[in-house]
């Protein structure tokens, strides 16, 4: 059977829209005629797309990104948010779960690689100077986006529920009660009649102390608030991208 | 746009050239790579993980995430509500506000260190300084947070640091008052056209970050050599 056996049915039509001659009418096609790639404008500067100008940081963050999605879903298929089983379910996961220990790998490594890689493509745009006019608000967002990065990381360390795990967010949510004003351990607490009942570690931890309420809700905020957070703003993030006047080259 | 060429071959003189192949290409292979790099990380090291969370053991040194490893390092230097909450917003704060304090037109889209020497001076001594804090939590230091060089044994007690000194929070003030009028005074005079670019509000909000954040440096120069450990201290909040 050959190819335009298939490429010449209905269904395949329907699906794709254009042929595969390699005219500059199906080029843009290709772009404009996919969702994903449509976020692409169909021609772009010969220089800016350099590997040495970008390193494909940018990019990368957002594939790694995608990878923590991935192996995140799978993940949560094996675990279980509660003290008494956190732990365990991590433990059967690296034994006895096939490829357990390597999905968990991947999502702990790639984890770090985005931070890394968000650090990185930040130092890039500041180089480049490409937080300049028209681009300022869309380093902001990158800021946020930065922020998010290290939020998921941070939320991400409570699930294991091992002593790395509880004394890092312990000694982390340590920072949230000394918040001034709002922190039991923060300078000027008494002006508000804060305690250790109301105050910003608490809001964190849903308790005084790291627990199962602090597991629940780190489990929620890295599963379902941080992600929604994340795609929301690298959609305002890519849009801006072309709407400040695309990958940004020499004026 | 009539200039297409049926041919589709590329032309040194386009300056536009389709996405479709030339960038998507290089994005599909620096998938690949990276996809590569995982797979073989993942198979080679594994995550790790520790006995079961006892909230009656504690760990020492109990060590943030690795990125949050500078902000702890400066815990020794400053109180936590400095150290561990109005460092990381101002940091925050401080990145963001970036694209409307920089006034320089020049370097867009270009690797042009030339035309900003200043600003990519102060950029990188911040980026840097985070990344040197970073390096001596996570490798530098030992049980109860004591400076251990790499090769030393964490077996080995250490003493805790000799008794440190506040300055007098007169004298304390009065250094606080003269380094950021000073330092925004005097930078006015060798910046002067800069500061005339930026106007007022905004020129001294970029000289108190970049004063702050030099501020951290010199705050831990001084407890280090000085066993200085408040400029200010109150019952209420110290410095």
């Amino acid at each position: 059977m050959k190819l335009t056996q298939i490429t010449e049915t209905p269904v395949w039509k329907s699906i794709f829209r254009h042929k595969f001659e390699d005219t500059p009418r199906n080029r843009s096609l290709a772009v404009t005629s996919n969702v994903f790639l449509h976020l692409h404008p169909i021609k772009v500067d010969r220089d800016a797309i350099k590997f040495r100008f970008t390193f494909c940081l940018g990019g990368l963050s957002l594939f790694m990104f995608i990878v923590e999605t991935i192996t995140g879903v799978l993940l949560m298929l094996y675990y279980r948010p509660v003290p008494e089983y956190a732990y365990l379910d991590i433990k059967l996961l690296e034994h006895t779960v096939l490829f357990g220990m390597f999905l968990r790998n991947m999502h702990r490594w790639a984890a770090h690689a985005m931070v890394i890689l968000v650090m990185l493509h930040m130092l890039r745009v500041f180089l480049t100077g490409s937080y300049k006019p028209p681009r300022e608000f869309n380093w902001v967002v990158g800021v946020m986006l930065l922020v998010i990065t290290l939020l998921l990381s941070f939320t991400g360390y409570l699930l294991p529920w091992d002593q790395i795990a509880f004394w890092a967010i312990t000694v982390g949510s340590k920072m949230a009660a000394a918040t001034p004003f709002l922190g039991v351990d923060g300078p000027f607490h008494e002006f508000f009649h804060i305690t250790d009942m109301n105050d910003m570690k608490y809001l964190l931890l849903g308790d005084s102390d790291v627990g199962g309420n602090a597991l629940l809700r780190f489990y929620v905020l890295h599963c379902v608030i941080l992600p929604l957070a994340s795609v929301l703003l690298i959609f305002v993030h890519f849009w801006r991208i072309r709407k400040d006047g695309g990958i940004s080259r020499p004026l | 746009m009539k200039t297409e060429n049926q041919n589709n071959t590329l032309q040194p003189e386009e300056k536009e050239i389709f996405t479709v192949p030339n960038l998507v290409s290089i994005e599909f292979i620096a998938m690949i790579v990276a996809m590569i790099i995982l797979t073989i990380w993942s198979v080679s090291l594994d995550a790790p993980l520790k006995a079961i969370a006892d909230p009656n053991w504690t760990e020492n040194p109990a060590k943030a995430p690795w990125y949050f490893v500078g902000l702890q390092e400066v815990l020794v230097y400053f109180d936590p509500w400095i150290a561990g909450v109005s460092i990381p917003i101002l940091i925050i704060v401080g990145l963001a506000l970036i694209p409307y304090l920089d006034p320089n037109p020049k370097g867009v889209g270009e690797y042009n260190f030339r035309d900003r020497k200043l600003v990519i001076t102060v950029f990188l001594t911040g980026y840097f300084l985070w990344f040197l804090l970073i390096v001596i939590g996570q490798y530098f230091r030992g049980p109860n947070w004591q400076f251990y060089w790499i090769w030393e044994d964490w077996a080995v007690h250490k003493e805790a640091d000799q008794a440190l000194v506040s300055i007098p929070n007169l004298f304390g003030s009065l250094i606080l008052v003269a380094y950021f009028g000073l330092g925004t005074f005097i930078s006015k005079i060798k910046f002067k056209a800069l500061y005339e670019k930026m106007g007022t509000l905004k020129y001294v909000t970029s000289s108190v970050f970049t004063l702050m954040m030099i501020g951290i440096l010199l705050k831990i120069v001084l407890r280090i050599f000085f066993h200085v450990k408040y400029i200010i201290s109150t019952p209420y909040f110290s410095i």
